[in-house]
Protein backbone atom coordinates (compact mmCIF):
# COMPACT_ATOMS: atom_id res chain seq x y z
CA UNK A 1 0.00 0.00 0.00
CA UNK A 2 0.88 3.37 -0.95
CA UNK A 3 0.36 6.06 1.55
CA UNK A 4 0.84 10.28 0.66
CA UNK A 5 0.44 13.14 2.14
CA UNK A 6 2.74 15.82 0.52
CA UNK A 7 3.23 19.27 -0.58
CA UNK A 8 5.49 20.88 -3.47
CA UNK A 9 5.48 24.44 -4.27
CA UNK A 10 4.90 23.91 -8.77
CA UNK A 11 4.85 26.77 -11.48
CA UNK A 12 2.49 26.32 -14.24
CA UNK A 13 1.40 28.75 -16.77
CA UNK A 14 -1.27 30.27 -14.44
CA UNK A 15 1.49 31.22 -12.00
CA UNK A 16 2.75 29.46 -8.76
CA UNK A 17 0.88 27.19 -7.04
CA UNK A 18 0.91 24.56 -4.39
CA UNK A 19 -0.11 20.92 -4.82
CA UNK A 20 -1.13 18.97 -1.96
CA UNK A 21 -0.97 15.46 -1.99
CA UNK A 22 -2.63 13.19 -0.29
CA UNK A 23 -4.54 9.78 -0.55
CA UNK A 24 -3.99 5.89 0.54
CA UNK A 25 -3.70 3.59 -3.11
CA UNK A 26 -3.98 -0.23 -2.02
CA UNK A 27 -1.36 -2.78 -3.04
CA UNK A 28 -2.66 -4.26 -6.48
CA UNK A 29 -5.10 -1.40 -7.71
CA UNK A 30 -4.95 0.48 -10.96
CA UNK A 31 -5.38 4.13 -10.47
CA UNK A 32 -5.62 6.68 -12.70
CA UNK A 33 -4.85 10.33 -12.07
CA UNK A 34 -6.99 12.29 -14.22
CA UNK A 35 -6.40 16.69 -14.55
CA UNK A 36 -5.67 19.26 -16.95
CA UNK A 37 -2.52 20.56 -18.27
CA UNK A 38 0.20 21.48 -15.84
CA UNK A 39 -2.21 20.48 -12.81
CA UNK A 40 1.18 18.47 -11.38
CA UNK A 41 0.22 15.02 -12.75
CA UNK A 42 4.17 14.65 -13.98
CA UNK A 43 5.79 16.26 -10.87
CA UNK A 44 3.45 14.15 -8.45
CA UNK A 45 5.04 10.97 -10.53
CA UNK A 46 8.19 12.51 -10.05
CA UNK A 47 8.00 13.20 -6.24
CA UNK A 48 6.63 9.31 -5.99
CA UNK A 49 9.32 7.95 -7.69
CA UNK A 50 12.10 9.86 -5.62
CA UNK A 51 12.96 12.47 -8.84
CA UNK A 52 11.59 15.54 -7.26
CA UNK A 53 11.51 16.01 -3.45
CA UNK A 54 8.41 17.48 -2.20
CA UNK A 55 8.73 20.46 0.17
CA UNK A 56 7.37 18.66 2.72
CA UNK A 57 5.01 15.89 3.81
CA UNK A 58 5.41 12.19 3.56
CA UNK A 59 5.53 8.99 1.49
CA UNK A 60 4.83 5.37 3.13
CA UNK A 61 5.21 2.42 1.14
CA UNK A 62 4.47 -0.67 2.85
CA UNK A 63 5.34 0.53 6.23
CA UNK A 64 8.20 1.60 4.76
CA UNK A 65 9.30 5.35 4.25
CA UNK A 66 10.60 6.42 1.25
CA UNK A 67 10.03 10.33 2.15
CA UNK A 68 9.84 11.68 5.13
CA UNK A 69 10.45 15.64 5.97
CA UNK A 70 10.13 15.50 9.72
CA UNK A 71 12.17 12.41 9.78
CA UNK A 72 14.58 13.83 7.19
CA UNK A 73 14.36 10.78 5.27
CA UNK A 74 14.49 10.71 1.43
CA UNK A 75 15.44 7.36 -0.22
CA UNK A 76 17.26 7.42 -3.67
CA UNK A 77 14.92 6.76 -6.72
CA UNK A 78 17.43 3.75 -6.88
CA UNK A 79 15.72 1.88 -3.73
CA UNK A 80 12.31 2.88 -4.36
CA UNK A 81 11.66 -0.13 -6.59
CA UNK A 82 9.52 1.59 -8.92
CA UNK A 83 8.80 1.27 -12.45
CA UNK A 84 8.15 4.19 -14.37
CA UNK A 85 7.41 4.56 -17.78
CA UNK A 86 8.36 8.90 -19.18
CA UNK A 87 6.40 10.79 -21.40
CA UNK A 88 9.65 10.31 -24.04
CA UNK A 89 9.79 6.70 -22.68
CA UNK A 90 13.63 7.40 -22.26
CA UNK A 91 14.92 4.19 -24.02
CA UNK A 92 18.89 3.72 -23.90
CA UNK A 93 19.88 4.29 -27.37
CA UNK A 94 23.13 2.49 -27.25
CA UNK A 95 21.42 -0.67 -26.53
CA UNK A 96 19.18 -2.86 -28.71
CA UNK A 97 15.47 -3.39 -27.48
CA UNK A 98 16.52 -6.58 -25.60
CA UNK A 99 19.15 -4.86 -24.09
CA UNK A 100 17.29 -2.29 -22.51
CA UNK A 101 14.98 -4.65 -20.79
CA UNK A 102 17.90 -6.74 -19.88
CA UNK A 103 19.53 -3.71 -18.54
CA UNK A 104 16.73 -3.36 -16.27
CA UNK A 105 17.12 -6.98 -14.42
CA UNK A 106 17.71 -7.31 -10.80
CA UNK A 107 21.12 -8.90 -10.44
CA UNK A 108 19.46 -12.17 -9.48
CA UNK A 109 16.99 -12.80 -11.65
CA UNK A 110 17.29 -15.20 -14.41
CA UNK A 111 17.61 -13.98 -17.66
CA UNK A 112 14.87 -15.45 -19.41
CA UNK A 113 12.48 -13.23 -17.81
CA UNK A 114 13.47 -10.87 -20.49
CA UNK A 115 11.86 -13.75 -23.10
CA UNK A 116 9.01 -13.67 -21.38
CA UNK A 117 8.76 -10.60 -21.29
CA UNK A 118 9.46 -10.06 -25.09
CA UNK A 119 6.47 -12.25 -25.52
CA UNK A 120 4.53 -10.46 -23.43
CA UNK A 121 5.30 -7.24 -25.07
CA UNK A 122 4.62 -8.75 -28.31
CA UNK A 123 8.28 -7.48 -29.31
CA UNK A 124 10.27 -11.22 -29.65
CA UNK A 125 10.67 -10.17 -33.81
CA UNK A 126 12.17 -6.91 -32.81
CA UNK A 127 14.55 -7.66 -30.00
CA UNK A 128 17.72 -7.14 -31.44
CA UNK A 129 16.68 -4.01 -33.10
CA UNK A 130 18.18 -0.96 -32.08
CA UNK A 131 15.44 1.57 -30.39
CA UNK A 132 15.65 4.43 -33.06
CA UNK A 133 14.50 2.30 -36.00
CA UNK A 134 10.85 1.51 -33.63
CA UNK A 135 8.04 3.28 -33.98
CA UNK A 136 5.90 4.97 -31.09
CA UNK A 137 4.13 2.38 -30.07
CA UNK A 138 7.18 -0.24 -30.50
CA UNK A 139 8.81 2.06 -27.71
CA UNK A 140 6.42 2.63 -25.75
CA UNK A 141 6.16 -1.47 -25.10
CA UNK A 142 10.03 -1.66 -24.33
CA UNK A 143 9.28 1.16 -21.95
CA UNK A 144 6.95 -0.84 -20.79
CA UNK A 145 8.73 -3.98 -20.44
CA UNK A 146 11.60 -2.30 -19.28
CA UNK A 147 9.74 -0.76 -16.18
CA UNK A 148 8.40 -4.26 -15.30
CA UNK A 149 11.79 -6.18 -15.59
CA UNK A 150 12.97 -4.47 -12.67
CA UNK A 151 9.84 -6.09 -10.30
CA UNK A 152 8.59 -2.43 -9.26
CA UNK A 153 6.14 -2.74 -6.36
CA UNK A 154 4.85 0.65 -8.22
CA UNK A 155 4.38 1.22 -11.33
CA UNK A 156 4.34 4.52 -12.63
CA UNK A 157 2.95 5.65 -16.43
CA UNK A 158 3.43 9.01 -17.27
CA UNK A 159 0.71 9.57 -20.22
CA UNK A 160 2.36 6.61 -22.00
CA UNK A 161 -0.52 6.17 -24.74
CA UNK A 162 -0.97 10.03 -25.34
CA UNK A 163 1.14 9.93 -28.58
CA UNK A 164 -0.37 6.92 -30.48
CA UNK A 165 -2.39 6.49 -32.68
CA UNK A 166 -5.84 5.42 -32.07
CA UNK A 167 -5.46 1.36 -32.87
CA UNK A 168 -2.04 0.94 -31.22
CA UNK A 169 -3.61 2.58 -28.43
CA UNK A 170 -6.37 0.20 -28.28
CA UNK A 171 -3.78 -2.44 -28.35
CA UNK A 172 -1.43 -1.04 -25.95
CA UNK A 173 -4.23 -1.01 -23.35
CA UNK A 174 -5.02 -4.40 -23.45
CA UNK A 175 -1.41 -5.71 -23.06
CA UNK A 176 -1.51 -3.25 -19.79
CA UNK A 177 -4.27 -4.93 -18.87
CA UNK A 178 -3.13 -8.33 -19.16
CA UNK A 179 0.57 -7.00 -17.35
CA UNK A 180 -1.82 -5.77 -15.08
CA UNK A 181 -3.27 -8.73 -13.71
CA UNK A 182 -0.21 -11.22 -14.57
CA UNK A 183 2.12 -9.26 -12.18
CA UNK A 184 -0.83 -7.27 -9.60
CA UNK A 185 1.28 -3.76 -9.48
CA UNK A 186 0.01 -1.48 -8.26
CA UNK A 187 0.05 0.81 -11.03
CA UNK A 188 -0.89 4.59 -11.06
CA UNK A 189 -1.87 5.75 -14.67
CA UNK A 190 -1.57 9.67 -15.98
CA UNK A 191 -3.95 10.02 -18.66
CA UNK A 192 -6.34 12.83 -20.42
CA UNK A 193 -8.53 9.80 -21.93
CA UNK A 194 -11.98 9.24 -19.87
CA UNK A 195 -12.45 5.87 -21.94
CA UNK A 196 -9.12 4.77 -21.57
CA UNK A 197 -9.45 5.47 -17.39
CA UNK A 198 -12.51 3.70 -17.96
CA UNK A 199 -11.29 0.48 -19.40
CA UNK A 200 -8.43 0.64 -17.60
CA UNK A 201 -8.56 1.71 -13.87
CA UNK A 202 -10.26 0.16 -10.40
CA UNK A 203 -10.14 3.96 -9.13
CA UNK A 204 -9.65 7.77 -10.28
CA UNK A 205 -8.21 10.61 -9.05
CA UNK A 206 -8.33 14.05 -10.38
CA UNK A 207 -6.02 16.38 -10.04
CA UNK A 208 -7.37 19.92 -9.49
CA UNK A 209 -6.35 23.52 -8.61
CA UNK A 210 -3.52 21.79 -6.70
CA UNK A 211 -5.69 19.49 -4.85
CA UNK A 212 -6.67 15.85 -5.00
CA UNK A 213 -10.48 14.44 -4.66
CA UNK A 214 -11.01 11.28 -3.04
CA UNK A 215 -10.36 8.36 -4.90
CA UNK A 216 -13.19 7.54 -6.62
CA UNK A 217 -14.89 4.90 -9.00
CA UNK A 218 -14.33 5.92 -12.77
CA UNK A 219 -18.23 5.77 -13.72
CA UNK A 220 -18.32 8.28 -10.48
CA UNK A 221 -16.20 10.13 -11.41
CA UNK A 222 -17.47 11.09 -15.11
CA UNK A 223 -21.42 10.37 -14.59
CA UNK A 224 -21.67 12.48 -11.52
CA UNK A 225 -24.86 14.20 -12.56
CA UNK A 226 -26.29 10.80 -12.17
CA UNK A 227 -27.99 9.97 -15.93
CA UNK A 228 -26.64 6.76 -16.22
CA UNK A 229 -27.09 7.37 -20.17
CA UNK A 230 -23.97 9.12 -20.99
CA UNK A 231 -21.60 7.70 -23.23
CA UNK A 232 -18.07 8.92 -23.57
CA UNK A 233 -16.34 8.56 -27.05
CA UNK A 234 -13.98 10.14 -29.31
CA UNK A 235 -14.79 11.85 -33.19
CA UNK A 236 -12.90 9.89 -35.46
CA UNK A 237 -14.62 11.35 -38.65
CA UNK A 238 -16.81 14.08 -39.95
CA UNK A 239 -18.68 13.43 -43.13
CA UNK A 240 -20.17 16.27 -45.08
CA UNK A 241 -22.99 15.08 -47.85
CA UNK A 242 -24.76 17.86 -49.58
CA UNK A 243 -26.00 19.81 -47.09
CA UNK A 244 -26.32 17.20 -44.41
CA UNK A 245 -23.26 16.62 -41.79
CA UNK A 246 -22.32 13.66 -39.92
CA UNK A 247 -19.91 13.17 -36.91
CA UNK A 248 -18.44 9.34 -36.64
CA UNK A 249 -18.01 8.57 -33.12
CA UNK A 250 -16.42 5.90 -31.59
CA UNK A 251 -17.25 4.51 -28.41
CA UNK A 252 -15.72 1.95 -26.43
CA UNK A 253 -16.19 -1.28 -28.79
CA UNK A 254 -17.90 0.30 -31.79
CA UNK A 255 -18.71 3.19 -34.31
CA UNK A 256 -21.61 5.53 -34.21
CA UNK A 257 -22.79 7.91 -37.14
CA UNK A 258 -24.75 10.80 -35.84
CA UNK A 259 -26.14 14.12 -37.44
CA UNK A 260 -24.29 16.71 -36.50
CA UNK A 261 -27.25 18.45 -35.59
CA UNK A 262 -26.73 16.85 -32.61
CA UNK A 263 -23.70 18.71 -31.57
CA UNK A 264 -23.93 21.51 -29.31
CA UNK A 265 -20.57 23.04 -30.20
CA UNK A 266 -17.82 22.79 -33.50
CA UNK A 267 -16.06 20.16 -32.56
CA UNK A 268 -13.00 18.52 -35.40
CA UNK A 269 -11.52 14.62 -34.74
CA UNK A 270 -9.78 13.61 -32.00
CA UNK A 271 -11.89 15.31 -29.42
CA UNK A 272 -13.29 13.87 -26.64
CA UNK A 273 -16.98 13.98 -26.33
CA UNK A 274 -20.10 12.79 -23.83
CA UNK A 275 -22.84 11.74 -25.94
CA UNK A 276 -26.35 11.72 -24.39
CA UNK A 277 -29.58 11.34 -24.73
CA UNK A 278 -32.11 13.59 -23.93
CA UNK A 279 -36.03 12.95 -24.97
CA UNK A 280 -34.04 10.10 -27.34
CA UNK A 281 -32.65 12.89 -29.53
CA UNK A 282 -28.80 12.62 -29.31
CA UNK A 283 -26.84 15.22 -27.61
CA UNK A 284 -22.86 15.55 -28.61
CA UNK A 285 -20.60 17.72 -26.19
CA UNK A 286 -16.98 18.23 -25.83
CA UNK A 287 -15.07 17.14 -22.82
CA UNK A 288 -13.27 20.32 -21.04
CA UNK A 289 -10.39 18.14 -20.81
CA UNK A 290 -7.47 18.63 -23.61
CA UNK A 291 -5.92 16.06 -25.45
CA UNK A 292 -2.41 17.27 -24.58
CA UNK A 293 -0.08 17.74 -21.90
CA UNK B 1 69.55 15.73 -40.02
CA UNK B 2 66.68 14.71 -39.23
CA UNK B 3 65.67 13.02 -35.72
CA UNK B 4 62.64 11.14 -34.64
CA UNK B 5 63.17 11.97 -31.09
CA UNK B 6 61.19 15.39 -31.72
CA UNK B 7 58.39 13.38 -32.83
CA UNK B 8 58.47 10.63 -30.39
CA UNK B 9 58.08 12.92 -27.68
CA UNK B 10 55.64 14.83 -29.22
CA UNK B 11 53.53 11.72 -29.28
CA UNK B 12 54.32 10.75 -26.08
CA UNK B 13 53.48 14.49 -24.57
CA UNK B 14 50.36 14.60 -26.33
CA UNK B 15 49.56 10.74 -25.86
CA UNK B 16 49.72 11.05 -21.48
CA UNK B 17 48.28 14.57 -21.61
CA UNK B 18 45.21 13.25 -23.98
CA UNK B 19 44.68 10.40 -21.54
CA UNK B 20 44.91 12.64 -18.47
CA UNK B 21 42.16 15.42 -19.74
CA UNK B 22 40.06 12.46 -20.48
CA UNK B 23 40.00 11.06 -17.25
CA UNK B 24 39.51 15.18 -15.58
CA UNK B 25 36.86 16.04 -18.10
CA UNK B 26 34.44 13.82 -17.79
CA UNK B 27 33.43 14.61 -13.90
CA UNK B 28 34.27 18.25 -15.04
CA UNK B 29 32.11 18.34 -18.23
CA UNK B 30 29.47 16.27 -16.09
CA UNK B 31 30.02 19.00 -13.32
CA UNK B 32 29.58 21.69 -15.93
CA UNK B 33 26.28 20.76 -18.17
CA UNK B 34 24.36 21.17 -14.55
CA UNK B 35 22.72 24.42 -14.15
CA UNK B 36 25.05 26.68 -11.82
CA UNK B 37 26.52 29.93 -9.67
CA UNK B 38 28.59 32.46 -10.22
CA UNK B 39 31.60 30.02 -8.87
CA UNK B 40 30.77 27.49 -11.75
CA UNK B 41 30.73 30.60 -14.12
CA UNK B 42 34.23 31.34 -12.92
CA UNK B 43 35.37 27.50 -13.39
CA UNK B 44 33.61 27.77 -16.77
CA UNK B 45 35.72 30.67 -17.94
CA UNK B 46 38.83 29.16 -16.36
CA UNK B 47 38.68 26.21 -18.52
CA UNK B 48 38.22 28.50 -21.21
CA UNK B 49 40.94 30.91 -20.82
CA UNK B 50 43.91 29.03 -23.22
CA UNK B 51 41.19 30.14 -26.15
CA UNK B 52 42.00 33.71 -26.03
CA UNK B 53 45.17 34.03 -23.87
CA UNK B 54 48.06 34.38 -25.72
CA UNK B 55 50.66 31.08 -25.11
CA UNK B 56 53.20 32.68 -23.83
CA UNK B 57 51.24 34.85 -21.33
CA UNK B 58 50.27 31.45 -20.33
CA UNK B 59 53.62 29.85 -20.13
CA UNK B 60 55.22 32.92 -18.64
CA UNK B 61 52.91 33.01 -15.59
CA UNK B 62 53.40 28.97 -15.77
CA UNK B 63 57.18 29.46 -15.58
CA UNK B 64 56.99 32.18 -12.95
CA UNK B 65 54.92 29.40 -10.87
CA UNK B 66 57.10 26.39 -11.07
CA UNK B 67 60.77 28.14 -11.11
CA UNK B 68 61.91 26.96 -7.67
CA UNK B 69 63.27 30.47 -6.80
CA UNK B 70 59.51 30.90 -5.83
CA UNK B 71 57.28 29.79 -3.26
CA UNK B 72 54.83 27.43 -5.28
CA UNK B 73 57.81 26.21 -7.35
CA UNK B 74 59.87 25.94 -4.46
CA UNK B 75 57.53 23.97 -2.69
CA UNK B 76 57.54 21.43 -5.32
CA UNK B 77 61.32 20.92 -5.50
CA UNK B 78 61.78 20.72 -1.66
CA UNK B 79 58.89 18.55 -0.83
CA UNK B 80 58.23 16.64 -3.37
CA UNK B 81 61.13 16.19 -5.55
CA UNK B 82 59.44 17.56 -8.57
CA UNK B 83 61.04 20.84 -10.77
CA UNK B 84 58.59 21.13 -13.81
CA UNK B 85 60.60 23.59 -15.31
CA UNK B 86 62.44 22.49 -18.27
CA UNK B 87 61.21 19.26 -17.79
CA UNK B 88 59.08 16.85 -19.85
CA UNK B 89 56.44 16.67 -16.20
CA UNK B 90 56.56 20.16 -16.83
CA UNK B 91 55.74 19.98 -20.31
CA UNK B 92 53.19 17.76 -19.78
CA UNK B 93 51.49 19.61 -16.78
CA UNK B 94 51.41 22.72 -18.78
CA UNK B 95 49.48 21.07 -21.88
CA UNK B 96 47.07 19.43 -20.10
CA UNK B 97 45.99 22.65 -18.70
CA UNK B 98 46.64 24.19 -22.01
CA UNK B 99 44.18 22.02 -24.25
CA UNK B 100 41.83 21.58 -21.22
CA UNK B 101 38.81 23.77 -22.96
CA UNK B 102 39.31 21.26 -25.95
CA UNK B 103 38.72 18.08 -24.43
CA UNK B 104 35.63 19.94 -21.45
CA UNK B 105 33.95 21.83 -23.97
CA UNK B 106 32.91 18.48 -26.41
CA UNK B 107 32.26 16.78 -23.26
CA UNK B 108 30.38 18.92 -21.63
CA UNK B 109 27.72 20.11 -24.63
CA UNK B 110 27.51 16.36 -25.11
CA UNK B 111 25.75 16.01 -21.50
CA UNK B 112 23.81 19.04 -22.16
CA UNK B 113 22.44 17.31 -25.05
CA UNK B 114 21.68 14.41 -23.73
CA UNK B 115 17.90 14.12 -22.25
CA UNK B 116 17.78 14.46 -18.41
CA UNK B 117 15.06 11.41 -18.51
CA UNK B 118 17.72 8.61 -19.71
CA UNK B 119 20.00 9.35 -16.62
CA UNK B 120 17.02 8.81 -14.59
CA UNK B 121 15.52 6.30 -16.06
CA UNK B 122 18.50 4.36 -15.44
CA UNK B 123 18.14 6.08 -11.75
CA UNK B 124 14.43 4.83 -11.56
CA UNK B 125 15.69 0.90 -12.65
CA UNK B 126 17.85 0.34 -9.70
CA UNK B 127 20.92 1.57 -11.21
CA UNK B 128 24.26 3.21 -9.18
CA UNK B 129 25.46 6.42 -10.35
CA UNK B 130 28.72 4.25 -11.64
CA UNK B 131 26.94 1.91 -13.41
CA UNK B 132 24.90 5.16 -14.75
CA UNK B 133 28.03 6.58 -16.32
CA UNK B 134 29.58 3.67 -17.51
CA UNK B 135 26.37 1.64 -19.19
CA UNK B 136 23.80 4.92 -20.33
CA UNK B 137 25.86 8.24 -20.04
CA UNK B 138 29.10 7.71 -21.76
CA UNK B 139 27.94 5.65 -24.53
CA UNK B 140 25.35 7.95 -25.12
CA UNK B 141 27.98 11.13 -25.65
CA UNK B 142 30.78 8.88 -27.85
CA UNK B 143 30.96 11.33 -30.65
CA UNK B 144 31.37 13.69 -28.32
CA UNK B 145 34.24 11.96 -26.04
CA UNK B 146 35.89 11.02 -29.86
CA UNK B 147 36.01 14.90 -30.62
CA UNK B 148 37.59 15.94 -27.46
CA UNK B 149 39.88 12.52 -27.70
CA UNK B 150 41.12 13.66 -31.26
CA UNK B 151 40.95 17.39 -30.52
CA UNK B 152 42.81 17.43 -27.71
CA UNK B 153 45.49 14.99 -28.99
CA UNK B 154 45.90 17.42 -32.29
CA UNK B 155 45.93 20.49 -30.40
CA UNK B 156 48.62 19.18 -28.12
CA UNK B 157 50.48 17.87 -30.86
CA UNK B 158 50.46 21.78 -32.26
CA UNK B 159 51.71 23.33 -29.52
CA UNK B 160 54.12 26.32 -29.25
CA UNK B 161 54.91 29.18 -27.52
CA UNK B 162 53.77 27.09 -23.92
CA UNK B 163 55.81 24.59 -24.71
CA UNK B 164 59.10 26.65 -25.66
CA UNK B 165 58.59 29.24 -22.76
CA UNK B 166 57.97 26.05 -19.60
CA UNK B 167 60.40 23.69 -21.43
CA UNK B 168 62.72 25.76 -23.56
CA UNK B 169 64.24 23.61 -26.03
CA UNK B 170 66.59 20.65 -24.54
CA UNK B 171 66.95 17.55 -27.01
CA UNK B 172 65.48 14.38 -26.19
CA UNK B 173 63.81 16.48 -23.28
CA UNK B 174 61.62 19.02 -24.09
CA UNK B 175 62.05 19.28 -28.26
CA UNK B 176 59.26 18.59 -29.23
CA UNK B 177 58.25 18.43 -33.23
CA UNK B 178 57.01 22.50 -33.27
CA UNK B 179 59.96 23.99 -31.35
CA UNK B 180 62.21 20.98 -33.88
CA UNK B 181 60.71 23.53 -37.11
CA UNK B 182 61.84 26.49 -35.17
CA UNK B 183 65.17 25.33 -34.25
CA UNK B 184 66.09 24.04 -37.99
CA UNK B 185 64.41 27.86 -38.90
CA UNK B 186 66.32 30.01 -36.80
CA UNK B 187 69.64 27.77 -38.32
CA UNK B 188 68.37 28.47 -41.37
CA UNK B 189 68.15 24.58 -41.90
CA UNK B 190 64.73 25.07 -44.26
CA UNK B 191 65.06 21.91 -45.70
CA UNK B 192 64.99 20.54 -42.40
CA UNK B 193 62.22 22.62 -40.71
CA UNK B 194 60.16 21.58 -44.23
CA UNK B 195 60.49 17.78 -43.34
CA UNK B 196 58.84 18.57 -39.95
CA UNK B 197 56.52 20.69 -41.12
CA UNK B 198 55.40 18.57 -43.51
CA UNK B 199 54.99 15.71 -41.74
CA UNK B 200 53.02 17.82 -38.85
CA UNK B 201 50.79 19.29 -42.03
CA UNK B 202 49.73 16.03 -43.39
CA UNK B 203 49.37 14.58 -39.48
CA UNK B 204 46.95 17.44 -38.68
CA UNK B 205 45.10 16.92 -42.04
CA UNK B 206 44.47 13.11 -41.76
CA UNK B 207 42.96 13.42 -38.03
CA UNK B 208 40.20 16.29 -39.27
CA UNK B 209 40.11 14.49 -42.06
CA UNK B 210 39.12 11.35 -39.90
CA UNK B 211 37.23 13.42 -37.47
CA UNK B 212 34.49 15.34 -39.83
CA UNK B 213 34.37 12.53 -42.27
CA UNK B 214 33.00 10.25 -38.95
CA UNK B 215 30.78 12.91 -37.92
CA UNK B 216 29.27 13.63 -41.77
CA UNK B 217 28.75 9.96 -42.11
CA UNK B 218 26.73 10.17 -38.06
CA UNK B 219 25.62 12.97 -38.37
CA UNK B 220 25.99 13.40 -34.53
CA UNK B 221 27.40 16.45 -33.01
CA UNK B 222 28.81 19.87 -34.77
CA UNK B 223 32.71 19.73 -33.40
CA UNK B 224 33.81 23.07 -33.87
Amino acid sequence: MIHFDIEKKLHSANGEFILHASGKIDSGAFVSLYGASGAGKTSFLRMLAGLMKPDNGSIWADDIAWYDAQKRIDISPQKRRIGLVFQDYALFPNMNVRANIAFALPKNERSSFVDELLELTNLVNLASRKTEHLSGGERQRVALARAIARKPSLLLLDEPLSAIDHEMRMQLQSTLLNIHRKFKLTTILVSHDAGEIIKLSDRVIHLKDGLMTPLLAPSRMFMSNGDNSILLGDIVEIERTGSESFVVVLLSDRMVRISSAACEQALSIGDSIKLTYDRNFPRITKLESTPSD
Amino acid sequence: MIEFEPFWLTFKLAFFATVILFLVSIPLGSWLSKKGNIAKTCVEVLVSMPLVLPPTVFGFYLLVAFSPENAFGGFLDHWLGLRFVFSFGGLLVASVIYSLPFMVHPIQSGFSSLPPSLKEAAYSLGKSRWDTLIHVLLPGIKSSLIAGVILTFAHTVGEFGVVLMIGGNIPGKTRTASIAIYDEVEAFRYGNANVYAVILLILSFVVLFTMYWRNRRTQQVRIL
